[in-house]
């Protein structure tokens, strides 16, 4: 079972979510907990314990320039503008390239090989007996952030119950995420800003056929256009999470409120029964 | 004209709302961009009449022509990016995942896949009270946010005659459509709040934003509701020579004020004082009055 918790806004409560969901999970089976916000990942925060890390690279071309004729065919090819041919040599520029091999395919003369170079890494931890923790880390100034997170998800494989946090927005890193799912949560906040973000993400998840839910975060009480929007849409609303200053006080400390206060161990186990397709 | 960008790092800290409240109050003719091209909301905060509307082509992305394809799946092995895939008994292409790179079509022995343009989104020019705005869609699911971003501020310039500022609402994340926004910029203001998230958000955006040479600015919303974290951004700040343009109480008439769709400094409020305040000394900081 493999289920993303996404969010289209950011800041709705995602990583709350899936860190309390996983700590409350954890104390009667196996979970693991995947940072698939790769710019920005905090669960590591929440739940800190030694890790130990992977590189993640990509493959980018390097020119053997004994063999180049500068013939130019490699910088035609690229859509990406990652290689130009001047008038002595071939410029590489690693940051805009894709990996996608093209270049070494196109070169006429064997030239080109791809060379792996670190973009980021996925940290693994085991911070509680039954809860690994798998973390992408994307380097500071670099692009790629689904190569990212499809090293992470991929050292996640075979784990028997899986939970992905998404980064915010609904563009590739999400797709990425969410790609393979189960199924999807969407948390959101009883803004318009949260609302018109949700529709959004919902978006997503029905283009990828991922059935959602949606959970609602910090709410006032008046969440009638969430309802129904989600009525409309055939989303069940599997939790509401009321505005309280003390859960607040918690999250921002690193604190879990499914740990640290009352009643919401089993509140989050609720949660995880209420989602799309899950049976206990 | 100052360029000026609102970003965070961290979502949900509070860019839209601080960037509007800049926009409301400033006297200083100015130009407005939202470059959080997947959830833009800044329109959602000031009337407007829209001027333009025009189609975004992302990359071009491949299309298999069925009538030529002889199925040897050449293209799917090749494809790094899973975007070949097998439907209804025969080869298409996933348009979310297809990167545009265009492999399938040079490897396909037969010539039966073909680049495409690819229409991923829309860009908007429109007319608020508080000075013109360029703003955009990008479709859900949709690459190509970065260059969506790199579009929607090339028509804030084209829109920027007689403006002294170009204030941009950003992305959160410190990847390619933050370093999209931060490039050319003259400042950045981040927003951040006393969370452990945020700090460790903030210190990562501070070393992207380094490498482009801009002046940074640090705002802490919500300051009030942990002072103790509160201090140790502050202490962050002092020991990277951040400059804190200021701090925002926790304020209900924020969200009250997102809720009814106005700007927070439509109304008194401490929050409201708090963002006059940043206004003020941001603005003069930056030259601009």
């Amino acid at each position: 079972m493999r289920i993303a918790i996404a969010s289209g806004k950011g800041g709705t409560g995602k990583s709350t979510v899936a860190a309390n969901l996983a700590w409350a999970l954890s104390r009667s089976r196996d979970v693991t907990l995947v940072d698939c916000d790769v710019e920005e990942p905090n669960l590591h925060l929440f739940f800190p314990a030694p890790a130990t890390d992977v590189p993640v690279t990509t493959p980018n071309p390097e020119i053997d320039a004994a063999r180049c004729t500068l013939c130019g065919e490699c910088g035609k090819f690229c859509r990406f503008g990652a290689l130009a041919v001047v008038k002595d040599c071939v410029l590489t520029f690693p940051h805009l390239c894709h990996s996608c091999g093209g270049c070494t395919l196109v070169c006429p003369h064997g030239a080109i090989r791809e060379v792996p170079r670190t973009i980021g890494r996925v940290s693994c931890s085991r911070p509680l007996s039954r809860l690994v923790l798998i973390s992408g880390v994307l380097n500071e100034g670099e692009v790629q952030a689904p190569a990212v997170i499809r090293a992470a998800k991929v050292l996640a494989e075979g784990h028997p119950l899986t939970l992905y946090d998404a980064s915010p927005g609904t563009s590739c890193p999400v797709i990425e995420t969410i790609a393979g799912s189960d199924a999807c949560i969407l948390v959101t906040e009883s803004t318009p800003f949260g609302l018109h973000d949700l529709s959004l993400a919902a978006e997503v998840a029905e283009k990828l056929g991922t059935p959602a839910g949606v959970v609602i975060n910090r709410s006032n009480g008046q969440d009638e256009a969430t309802v129904a929007f989600c009525r409309e849409h055939g989303l069940p609303v599997l939790m509401t999470i009321p505005f309280s200053r003390e859960i607040a006080a918690v999250q921002n400390r690193g604190g879990l409120i499914s740990r640290d206060l009352p009643g919401w161990e089993e509140r989050f186990a609720g949660l995880f029964r209420a989602i799309p397709g899950v049976s206990p | 004209m100052i360029r000026l960008a609102v970003v965070s790092g961290k979502g949900g800290t509070g860019k839209t709302m601080v960037a509007a409240a800049l926009a409301d109050i400033g006297e200083v003719p100015q130009v407005l961009a939202d470059c959080d091209v997947d959830a833009a909301n800044l329109a959602l905060l000031f009337p407007l009449r829209r001027i333009s509307t025009e189609e975004f082509q992302g990359i071009e992305i491949s299309r298999i022509n069925l009538d030529l394809c002889r199925d040897c799946g050449i293209c799917a092995d090749r494809c790094r990016f899973g975007a070949i895939v097998r439907r209804d008994d025969a080869w298409t292409v996933d348009p979310l995942h297809c990167e545009g790179c265009g492999v399938c079509s040079y490897t396909c022995p037969v010539g039966a896949i073909q680049m495409e343009p690819h229409t991923c989104g829309e860009i908007y020019t429109s007319m608020t009270d508080r000075g013109n705005l360029a703003h955009a869609r990008l479709f859900p699911g949709s690459g190509n946010s970065g260059l969506l971003v790199t579009e929607v501020k090339k028509r804030a310039v084209a829109l920027s005659e007689g403006a002294d500022l170009m204030l941009a609402d950003g992305p959160p994340g410190i990847g390619c459509p933050l370093i999209a926004t931060v490039s050319g910029m003259d400042a950045v203001l981040v927003v951040t709040e006393p969370g452990i998230s945020a700090l460790h958000d903030l210190s990562r955006l501070v070393t992207v934003c380094r490498r482009f040479g801009v002046r940074i600015f640090v705002v802490i919303n919500r300051f009030d509701l942990a002072d103790d974290i509160c201090k140790e951004i502050e202490d962050y700040c002092a020991k990277e020579n951040l400059a804190v343009a200021g701090k925002i109480p926790f304020d209900p008439a924020v969200i009250e004020a997102v809720r009814e769709g106005r700007p927070v400094t439509r109304r008194d409020s401490p929050a409201a004082e708090a963002l006059r305040e940043i206004q003020e000394s941001l603005f003069s900081e930056l030259g601009l009055i």
